[in-house]
């Protein structure tokens, strides 16, 4: 219950800010941070949650944001409606491909690779394809109307992933509170025994998968709005799988409020280091590999896992 | 374009280039097989070889083969300081940790070139560049035979490690039953780090192979990670005859694929033949188990 | 310079932070001090080694505009360098942009690839940035009504035009030897967009494409490629891609012993590239190229060429003369808009008229953000030397064509 309270204060907080600074920096700082989060609230549902790690989550990413942008560009449809629908084609290449991997019992790191591999082949397809635009990619035509998604401010962008991530969170207490979570987490820790007490772990775990896709998708919609562009590389490539697997990790896996303090910690990460490493290219990023490696050694469950054990 | 000519050159090509991807699986196929950590940073692991490589090439005039009894020792103990310090300490032991060091160190890698060496793409220029052999009439790159035979031999000397040292044995042990290994008194952590350092020795050895038709700059790793995977997978995690045969299989997936779909289309043959592994043989080729 | 940069930032960007975080607006547009110019490229990732070369260029004008005086109409003032990576990807871009914008920036220099360019462009219009566009080929980039955006350069529409004219008059002046072309290019925007295009228009002035070869980034190995080149044996052979590709695929032609009549390249990424001929003369000659180039006849161009050289392991190449020219449009406008105002540059951009510049381009003139004039020039390697060959009134020297017969 304080954890709905929390994410209701902090939701308020995300909601007011427009309100107190007019800074596009922080405002767009606030978005990515945001758009981080989703990121990694979505692999975190079939990761922290489940237990199944992805290496290929961009699939799910690249369908959303192709499916909205290919809609709206070759059949103009509105993008309030491509929405659902590109959510709706996420959610579906997840339990594609969740049915054929669990199917084969494809688990660990086989699980893993099996991911990354389907998140090649569809970039690969994505550049031979008429309708994605080949390595062209997809451009939005400029419309700055609420009503196509092309808020005129930073504060409409700002709301929008605020509420994605609103499902998101909710979705992860969801996950964390209710019955669906515990046969989740059964599975997640064993699924011989899960399987023993009646769980049926391949529903379980297409349900999750297809979940997880889905607020993946999510994140993939609002990237093209934001964005405007979308490419091959950008849709399916692996930047957007690490993103997505940085933040719940570093953040604190399976946990609600990790993927945000990972997002949190790891944009903050990367803007001091570029302030103090200077201009010189590749020191400012070598000086967060190296942070990085060194939170991983020193908080080996993230820092929820540090929260967590103060809290004790 | 069916014609025996052409496909039967396109094979050599696939054997050859199959053959360079091998020498980069190897390595990894040891560390996931002991260590079970997909090693993220593989790649640029590569890259810093290929620099050495390079540089014993541009300032001290070593020929690469040459420089392999230098190459081969010196990816060895760096990959061993790097299991014992930062790998295997940063880990704890936990999957998404490794995973997050492996990427972490990959970053810095990969950044630590780019402001110590520039983004310059380096070549060498040997005298063996441009010259081929005429193998039935397919006119096969000099340095790709050379490399061909190279992954023959350090896969074989690996299976003679693995399987008739105390060493192998060990590893082995390690990489079957962790704790078990322990209990009988080998040194677990040493053995890591010592998997460790052969899976980067073979990189060495990669390099020194792959330089002459290549380049080097701080991306070039990038390029062959997924690949290397790929075929660890095909091959059997831990297997290093796996990793041998699954690099020449990769190798003409993607020649034969090229030739039939096109270069950008045709690498999905690969990616499809790893995804069909993993769903119909997800212990590989060679098995998960059996490593001769 | 870069320290000093650095250190005057940190302090300023404290202070902007402070500031900014409470919405104070627009601080940082002094009339009076040094004009700040956002100088935004991928330094970092897999457009390292372009984006550097681009960051090169920019810092050269700006360094010498400040020792030839700064920019006189405000009175001397110089102008100040704001580096940013955009981490060859667009959102980083937008971020550097975000910042840029905080640090009170009057114009933007920027960023190389058009992926990249596409969101930044934008990113600056919600602040009236005036951005220049320094490379970035996709014509939709200056094809969305955004009135900030100014590219001095061509598009890749222009450049496959021009390129399919010039294939043609150096074809039909040898007597038509050439009737068949294979292109080879690599898969992302520019190499699809140019390919698309020279393979509608190519079929109509009679040439016939046996066929069109989309490749990886990076391609590993071109061995299957170039096996293709020879059991299709085309006339000409259309390369459009990146550096390291066409160097690995030129390569391997020489190992292969495959050499078409013309190797033609469109925006070729070795194939006007000093570093490319120096490395491997052999490979390189005889190649021509359809690509930004500058005036080779302007002493202004040749002076900054041999400075380029004489610095370490630095060559001389689009990116860097491109960005260097895009600053002192750039800084002629500040000079013609007496203001470091946005708005202000803006409206002396888009009615710019500058022809101070080493580039074939004539007066310039922008018609919606595009340089009307902007044209690439075709080059040959020969005789371990890029020469202009097309059109006529920048030759150095007369074409080779065909390459061998």
């Amino acid at each position: 219950m304080r954890e709905l309270a929390a994410i209701g204060v902090l939701a308020l907080a995300a909601a007011l800010l427009p309100a107190f600074v007019s800074s596009g920096f922080v405002l767009n700082l606030a978005i990515m941070v945001l758009y981080s989060t989703l990121l990694g609230q979505a692999w975190n549902l079939l990761a922290g949650f489940g237990g199944q790690f992805s290496f290929g989550h961009a699939l799910f990413f690249g369908t959303g944001a192709y499916a909205s942008a290919a809609l709206q560009v070759h059949l103009g449809v509105n993008a309030w409606l491509a929405l659902p629908i590109a959510i709706a084609c996420g959610a579906a290449a997840g339990a594609l491909v969740g049915a054929v991997s669990f199917r084969y019992g494809l688990r660990g790191s086989y699980f893993a690779l099996v991911t990354l591999a389907f998140a090649e082949v569809f970039r690969i397809l994505a550049n031979s394809v008429e309708f994605t635009g080949g390595g062209v990619g997809l451009l939005l035509p400029l419309k700055e109307s609420a009503a196509d998604m092309q808020f005129p401010g930073k504060a409409g962008f700002l709301y929008l992933i605020l509420a994605l991530t609103l499902a998101g969170f909710l979705g992860s207490w969801w996950l964390k509170h209710s019955r669906f979570g515990a046969w989740l987490a059964a599975v997640r820790d064993s699924e011989e025994s899960a399987a023993a007490l009646g769980v049926d772990v391949f529903r379980v775990k297409l349900a999750a998968i297809a979940l997880s896709a889905a607020l993946m998708s999510a994140a993939g919609v609002f990237y093209v709005q934001y964005f405007h562009y979308i490419d091959p590389h950008i849709a399916y490539g692996p930047a957007v799988s690490v993103e997505a697997l940085l933040g719940p990790i570093v953040g604190g896996l399976g946990t609600v409020f990790g993927p945000l303090l990972g997002a949190a910690v790891l944009q903050l990460l990367g803007e001091i280091t570029r302030n103090l490493a200077g201009d010189a290219p590749g020191v400012s990023l070598v000086v967060y590999g190296v942070a990085l490696i060194g939170m991983v050694m020193f908080l080996p469950r993230g820092i929820a896992g540090l929260i967590a054990r103060r809290s004790l | 374009m069916l014609d025996f000519p052409i496909l039967f050159a396109s094979l050599l090509n696939g054997l050859t280039q199959g053959a360079v991807y091998a020498l980069v699986a190897l390595g990894l196929t040891l560390i996931y097989g002991v260590l079970h950590i997909i090693n993220f940073a593989h790649g640029a692991l590569l890259m810093v070889a290929l620099y050495g490589v390079f540089f014993l090439n541009a300032r001290l005039g070593i020929d690469p083969y040459v420089a392999l009894p230098v190459m081969v020792p010196a990816m060895f103990v760096l990959g061993y300081c790097l299991q014992r310090l930062v790998v295997g300490r940063a880990g704890h032991g936990k999957d998404e940790n490794i995973l997050l060091v492996t990427l972490g160190l990959a970053i810095v890698l990969e950044n630590a070139a780019l402001a110590a060496f520039k983004s310059d793409t380096r070549t060498i220029e040997t005298a063996y560049t441009f010259s081929t052999v005429n193998l039935a009439g397919a006119m096969i790159a000099v340095p790709k035979v050379i490399a061909f035979f190279g992954a023959l031999a350090v896969a074989a000397l690996l299976l003679a490690l693995i399987s008739r040292t105390d060493l192998g044995r060990a590893i082995r042990a390690v990489a079957k039953e962790r704790q078990g290994a322990r209990i009988v008194g080998i040194d677990v952590e040493h053995v890591f780090a010592v998997s460790f350092g052969i899976g980067l020795a073979c990189l060495g050895a990669a390099a020194c192979f792959l330089l002459p038709a290549y380049y080097v700059n701080p991306q070039v790793g990038n390029g062959f990670v997924l690949i290397a995977f790929t075929i660890v997978v095909l091959g059997g995690m831990g297997s290093f005859a796996g990793a041998l045969a699954g690099g020449f299989i990769v190798g003409v997936i993607e020649s034969l694929g090229g030739l039939w779909l096109g270069e950008s289309l045709g690498q999905i043959g690969i990616f499809l033949a790893f995804i069909a592994i993993l769903l119909f043989r997800p212990q590989g080729l060679f098995g998960a188990g059996r490593r001769a | 310079m870069t320290r000093q940069n650095r250190r005057q930032f940190l302090r300023q960007s404290a202070a902007l932070s402070a500031g900014a975080a409470l919405g104070f607006p627009a601080i940082s547009r002094a009339q009076s001090g040094p004009v700040k110019i956002g100088v935004l490229h991928p330094v970092t990732g897999f457009l390292a080694y372009s984006g550097n070369l681009c960051r090169l260029g920019a810092q050269i004008a700006i360094d010498e505009i400040n020792s030839g005086g700064g920019i006189k109409s405000l009175g001397g003032a110089r102008l100040q360098a704001i580096l940013g990576d955009a981490q060859s990807k667009p959102e980083v871009g937008v971020s550097e942009v975000e910042k840029m914008n905080e640090q009170g920036v009057s114009a933007i220099v920027g960023a190389y690839a058009s992926a990249i360019c596409l969101a930044t462009s934008q990113a600056a219009a919600k602040y009236s940035i005036p951005n220049v566009v320094d490379v970035g080929v996709a014509d939709q980039i200056v094809e969305r009504g955004l009135k900030n955006t100014f590219r001095f350069g061509p598009g890749y529409r222009t450049v496959a035009e021009a390129a399919i004219n010039d294939l043609h008059i150096l074809n039909t002046l040898a007597g038509k030897p050439a009737s068949t072309v294979m292109i080879v290019h690599e898969e992302s925007l520019f190499g699809t967009g140019t390919a698309n295009l020279l393979a509608s228009q190519l079929p109509g002035l009679g040439y016939r494409i046996v066929e069109v070869v989309k490749h990886a980034n990076p391609t590993r190995d071109f061995s299957n490629i170039v096996l293709r080149m020879k059991a299709l044996n085309p006339d000409i052979l259309i390369p459009a891609n990146y550096y390291n590709e066409y160097a690995l695929l030129l390569r391997t032609m020489k190992q292969q012993n495959v050499a078409p009549k013309a190797i033609y390249s469109v925006l070729g990424g070795a194939a006007s590239s000093f570093k490319f001929v120096k490395e491997f003369p052999d490979v390189a000659n005889g190649v021509i190229d359809c690509n930004h180039w500058y005036n080779p006849k302007d002493k202004r161009a040749l002076a900054l060429r041999k400075k380029v050289e004489g610095m370490k392991d630095q060559f001389f190449t689009y990116e860097v003369f491109l960005n260097y020219q895009s600053v002192y449009l750039l800084a002629d406008a500040i000079e013609r808009a007496k203001s470091s105002r946005r708005e202000a540059i803006i409206e002396a951009l888009a009615h710019s008229t500058w022809d101070k510049h080493f580039m074939p381009y004539g007066p310039t003139k922008f018609v919606n953000g595009q340089n009307t004039g902007a044209r690439p020039l075709v080059m040959q390697v020969l005789k371990g030397d890029i020469s202009v060959v097309l059109p006529k009134e920048y030759r150095q020297a007369d074409p080779v064509f065909p390459w061998k017969a």
